[in-house]
C-alpha cells in the first residue's frame, strides 16, 4: 500500500462498503417484496448500483494503490448497466406470459393485470404475431 | 481500513447470496427463479472483484467480465425458452 494517502484509503473503503450494502439491500428486497414485478426492482437497480460502486472502488484501488492503469474495470460496469434493463425487460415479459397462460392462478402485481391488446397487435410472448400486423416480420 | 471494508463486503455478499438461494429454492414462479439466478450471478461477480482486491491480483477482472457475459446470456436464454418454447428460432 505504498504511496496511498489516508484520503484515498477512506474513499476506497467507503465505495466498497456502500457497494456491498446496496448489493445486500437489493437481495433483501428480492426476498421481502410480495410479487415478481416488485421483486424485479431490487436486483435491477440496487444490486447493479452496488456492483458499480464496488467496481469503481476496485478501479481506484488498483490505480492509486498499485499504480496500475486499471480503467478496464469500467467495462464490467458498462456491460452490466447495458444488460440489466434487457434482463429486467425479458423477465417482465415472462411474468406477462405467465399471467396470460396460467389464467387466474397467477398472482398479478399491485398494478393488476395488463389491459388486453387490440385485435391487430399482440403481446410479444408465446403466440406468433398476427400475419397482418406490423409486428409480423416473416411468413408463419 | 480497506481490509475492514473488504471483510464487511464479504459478509454482506455472503448474506446476499444466501437470500438469493432462498428465493431460488422457494420460487414460487419460474420468473422468480430467473431473477434469483440473475442476482446470484451479479453477486458472484462482486465476490470475484472483492477477492481480486484482497489478493491484489488484476487477473480476477477477466473472470468477472466472463461471468457477466455468460450470466446475461443465461438469463436471456431462460426467458426466451419460457416465452417461445425455444431458444434459437
Amino acid at each position: 500500500m505504498s504511496g496511498l494517502g489516508i484520503l484515498f484509503d477512506v474513499i476506497i473503503s467507503v465505495l466498497i462498503v456502500i457497494g456491498a450494502s446496496f448489493a445486500l439491500i437489493g437481495s433483501w428486497g428480492m426476498v421481502r417484496l410480495p410479487t415478481l414485478m416488485e421483486r424485479l426492482h431490487g436486483p435491477t437497480k440496487a444490486t447493479t448500483l452496488g456492483l458499480g460502486g464496488m467496481l469503481v472502488g476496485s478501479m481506484l484501488y488498483f490505480m492509486l494503490g498499485e499504480g496500475q492503469w486499471a480503467l478496464h474495470e469500467l467495462l464490467i460496469s458498462l456491460f452490466l448497466f447495458i444488460t440489466a434493463p434487457i434482463s429486467a425487460n425479458m423477465i417482465a415479459k415472462v411474468h406477462l406470459h405467465e399471467l396470460r397462460t396460467q389464467g387466474d392462478d397467477a398472482v398479478a402485481g399491485p398494478a393488476g393485470r395488463p389491459a388486453a391488446p387490440s385485435d391487430k397487435a399482440n403481446w410479444a410472448t408465446y403466440e406468433a404475431p398476427h400475419a397482418d400486423s406490423v409486428a409480423a416480420t416473416s411468413e408463419s | 481500513m480497506i481490509s475492514y471494508a473488504i471483510t464487511f463486503a464479504f459478509v454482506c455478499l455472503s448474506l446476499a447470496l444466501a437470500l438469493n438461494l432462498w428465493r431460488l429454492l422457494k420460487g414460487p414462479t419460474a420468473g422468480d427463479r430467473i431473477v434469483a439466478l440473475d442476482t446470484m450471478v451479479i453477486n458472484a461477480i462482486a465476490v470475484i472483484i472483492v477477492i481480486g482486491m484482497l489478493t491484489v491480483n488484476d487477473t480476477y477482472y477477466e473472470a468477472a467480465l466472463l461471468l457477466a457475459m455468460v450470466g446475461f446470456v443465461g438469463t436471456v436464454a431462460y426467458c426466451k425458452f419460457l416465452l417461445r418454447g425455444d431458444i434459437v428460432e
